[in-house]
């Protein structure tokens, strides 16, 4: 299939896969994500296939990009029907295959929070309450077969594009759409595409971040493992929109199944015209490199991520002039994040409307979370816009684990703040969440239960702040520094009663007077937290406590004798020998021996450890 | 007599193949510091200079993009690189506890190699598994779900 194909070629190879796909049953889809190979898919896959041919060759095994259930990998789909199976092992490779097309396994099925098991994908709440649209594909498609991609529609919002509508078109029906960039500032993305189109200039550049450095999300990571043909026709069709010939996409070098699935779709579109010269026979020319990141957070920042692909110091610089005028190499570039693009070939080829109609009226469309912390359902989920926030931890997420209760949810990662539990009620839209006190981002949600210290949380993101502040703008160098050597001194227990007016004064100044999106919301995960926990603050600096017996320095190591329960856990937990116990006895720490490591506290299912 | 950590001549000839290709590309240098890294594990000064000749630019402008960059070292690494991710989500589950026990037990400092050479430890940014967390990445290995325990016994295997 190396010939280069027309519009009438790309239709009918659409037609013959589709069929190819519908035709061939029964079908087993083993998830082939990061997250599923750390469990063992790859082992599993070789697995299932040698088990299929030795079963007959009937049952075709596919291999695809991340399904989103991480916490339940390696993860299989079967077709028909729909089934799931969680945590399958290559032992179980035999039953599986001989499942298809009959009765499931019991015992590999997914069990609800009472135990029973549950066979229909649909059936399960993780799923049912989403609305797959960025992530259409993922779970049903192998990512490095262009074949299963356009049997499911790709490159016919291109086509589309090229041939029925004009550039202008193209960017008013992004506009009508609503769609707003999903890195995390949420422009409005056809405003961004007219600008580029309408600067003057021969040479433009279509960029896509794929530099997702906020810790806690992997949404970006997961659509380009899954999916990455979509991605590529959000750029083309960006490129058709502002007149650009050359394109790159910034990938963390910290992704490297993302780079490898890129990289084998690129050359499979080459091959078949749908990138290089003369794009589906038309007079449009575009291809595209992938750029490698070398760790740095800021090259996240627009202007950043630029200055890295020249082949500098990630530095942002100020605006104006936008990137849409001059941007990298100076000439006009339009630079979207991942999931921004992966939705526009739908948006073109099934009209504007569709993707209005969903969602609130200043946020359209869906979101893809990725959920994780302290949540039974970790993974990569996709709603609606407008969808409260408890719908995603309590419902899709299955709440918080063991009898732990919700505390906070943190968006938005280093840029964002916490949401307490008490506004869960808060629906996911671009301005409520950050009338709540944290931002959109570009989508990691971490849950954290009642054992989370909001004051050592601060900490933790002024530390990731402080080290990847580029060093440009003393406010952000010096004062991110400030704030976080006075945070770990409250940690500690040597907080004093300016303390919290400091990191205040502090948070002012770096937010006026940085240059660029890092600073200037370096402060938010402290102003967020004193805004909702602000009593933690003061426990620690004026009792030396710490409510939620988190930090180190202000734990006593005792055991409070009357929650005893004798159970010994502690003791079996302790690696310093530091705890002495035998049966029905209350537990003792020797605090010589004790080494502080928190072991005890972690194990205790009483909360007894003082 | 050769320095302690003075790179083989063939190393030296697979750099100056790395720059010869990418010379004259425009913003080649990451590339080219990414590629070589991987050949010669760190940046001694010899090397650094050495790029910068090759691609005829100052020593201080390639030095200046090494040292942003965490993904490059200055710094010799361990027969084995431990990886522990402090992303958020791991940072939640658990992850300081892992870290203060694998710099005990193998008396290694975070960002800094033990005394044997056996292993080098870096807190690294999100890998993005938080599906898994906490995550220890060892050489190539991801494992997920770690305790200070786990920890150290998966650790035990890498000799």
């Amino acid at each position: 299939m190396s010939a280069r194909l027309d519009r009438a070629a790309l239709t009918a190879m659409r037609d013959f896969e589709r069929a190819a796909l519908e035709t061939f049953a029964p079908r087993v889809f083993c998830c082939s994500g990061t997250g599923c190979h750390a469990t063992g898919s790859i082992p599993l896959i070789e697995a299932l296939r040698q088990e299929a041919a030795r079963q007959g060759g009937a049952v075709q095994v596919i291999e695809t990009g991340c399904n989103g259930f991480c916490a339940l990998g390696p993860v299989v789909i079967m077709q028909p029907g729909g089934v799931l199976y969680c945590k399958v092992r290559a032992q179980d490779a035999a039953d599986v295959i001989a499942s298809a097309g009959g009765r499931p396994v019991e015992r590999l099925l997914y069990r609800d929070p009472d135990g029973n098991a549950v066979a229909g994908m649909d059936s399960i709440p993780f799923f049912a309450l989403q609305r797959p649209w960025i992530l259409r594909n993922k779970g049903r498609i192998d990512p490095e077969n262009i074949g299963h991609a356009v049997a499911h529609e790709a490159y016919q919002g291109l086509a589309k594009a090229l041939f029925d509508m004009t550039p202008e078109r193209v960017v008013e029906e992004v506009r009508a759409s609503g769609l707003r960039g999903r890195g995390g500032a949420g422009f409005p993305t056809g405003l961004k595409w007219k600008f580029a189109a309408a600067s003057p200039g021969d040479v433009k550049y279509v960029l896509c971040n794929a530099d997702e450095g906020d810790p806690g999300a992997f949404m970006d990571r997961s659509i380009l493992e899954s999916d990455p043909h979509a991605v590529l026709e959000g750029m083309l069709i960006a490129a058709v929109a502002i007149g650009s010939r050359h394109g790159y996409i910034y990938c963390r070098s910290e992704y490297p199944l993302a780079i490898h699935r890129l990289t084998v779709a690129i050359g499979q579109a080459r091959e078949l015209g749908l990138l290089g010269e003369n794009i589906l026979g038309s007079d449009f020319s575009f291809d595209l490199e992938i750029y490698q990141g070398a760790g740095a957070f800021v090259c996240g920042e627009e202007t950043a991520l630029m200055r890295s692909i020249e082949g500098r110091r990630g530095m942002p610089v100020p605006r104006p002039p936008f990137p849409a005028q001059q941007g990298l190499w100076g000439k006009p570039t339009v630079l979207n994040n991942v999931e921004t693009f992966a939705g526009i070939g739908a948006i073109i080829r099934l009209g504007a409307a569709c993707h209005a109609g969903v969602g609130t009226e200043g946020s359209t469309g869906t979101k893809v979370f990725a959920l994780s912390g302290d949540v039974n359902n970790i993974g990569l989920v996709e709603v609606d816009m407008g969808t409260p926030l408890s719908v995603l931890v309590n419902d899709i997420g299955g709440g918080v684990p063991g009898k732990r209760k919700c505390k906070a949810v943190q968006l938005g990662g280093p840029s964002g703040g916490s949401i307490p539990a008490h506004l869960l009620d808060t629906p996911v839209d671009y301005e409520a969440i950050t009338k709540a006190g944290a931002i959109m981002g570009s989508g990691g949600v971490i849950v954290m239960n009642d054992r989370t210290c909001m004051v050592d949380m601060a900490r933790f993101f002024m530390d990731f702040i402080q080290d990847e502040s580029c060093g440009k703008c003393t406010p952000c160098r010096e004062g991110t520094r400030r704030q976080l050597e006075i945070l770990t001194r409250i940690c500690e227990g040597k907080g004093e009663p300016g303390d919290l007016r400091a990191l205040e004064d502090l948070a002012a100044v770096i937010t006026d007077a940085s240059l660029c999106g890092l600073g200037q919301t370096a402060s938010n995960p402290i102003l967020s937290a004193l805004r909702h926990f602000r009593g933690e603050f003061e426990a620690h600096i004026a009792e030396k406590r710490c409510p939620a017996k988190r930090c180190v320095a202000l734990l006593k190591f005792e055991v409070d004798e009357e929650r005893c329960r004798k159970c010994g856990l502690c003791f079996k937990a302790c690696p310093a020998g530091a705890v002495e116990w035998a049966k029905k006895k209350t537990a003792r720490i020797d605090r010589e021996k004790c080494v502080q490591c928190l072991a005890c506290y972690t194990a205790c299912p009483f909360d007894c450890i003082e | 007599m050769a320095p302690l950590n003075a790179l083989t001549p063939d190393q030296l000839a697979q750099a100056d193949a790395v720059v010869a290709e990418h010379r004259g590309t425009p913003g080649s240098l990451i590339t080219v510091l990414r590629l070589c890294q991987d050949i010669a594990g760190y940046f001694p000064p010899e090397l650094v200079e050495r790029i910068a000749r090759g691609m005829n630019l100052p020593v201080a402008k390639v030095y200046g993009v090494v040292s942003f960059y965490s993904l490059f070292s200055l710094e010799p690494k361990g027969r084995h690189q431990i990886r522990v991710c402090t992303g958020t989500a791991c940072y939640v589950r658990g992850v300081r506890e892992v870290l203060d026990r694998v710099e005990r037990r193998f008396g290694v400092k975070a960002g800094g190699t033990c005394g044997s050479g056996r292993f080098s430890l870096e807190p690294v940014r999100c890998l993005g598994a938080c599906g898994l967390a906490p995550v220890m990445v060892v050489d190539r290995d991801v494992h997920g779900g770690v305790t200070p325990d786990s920890a150290c016994e998966i650790l035990e295997g890498y000799e």
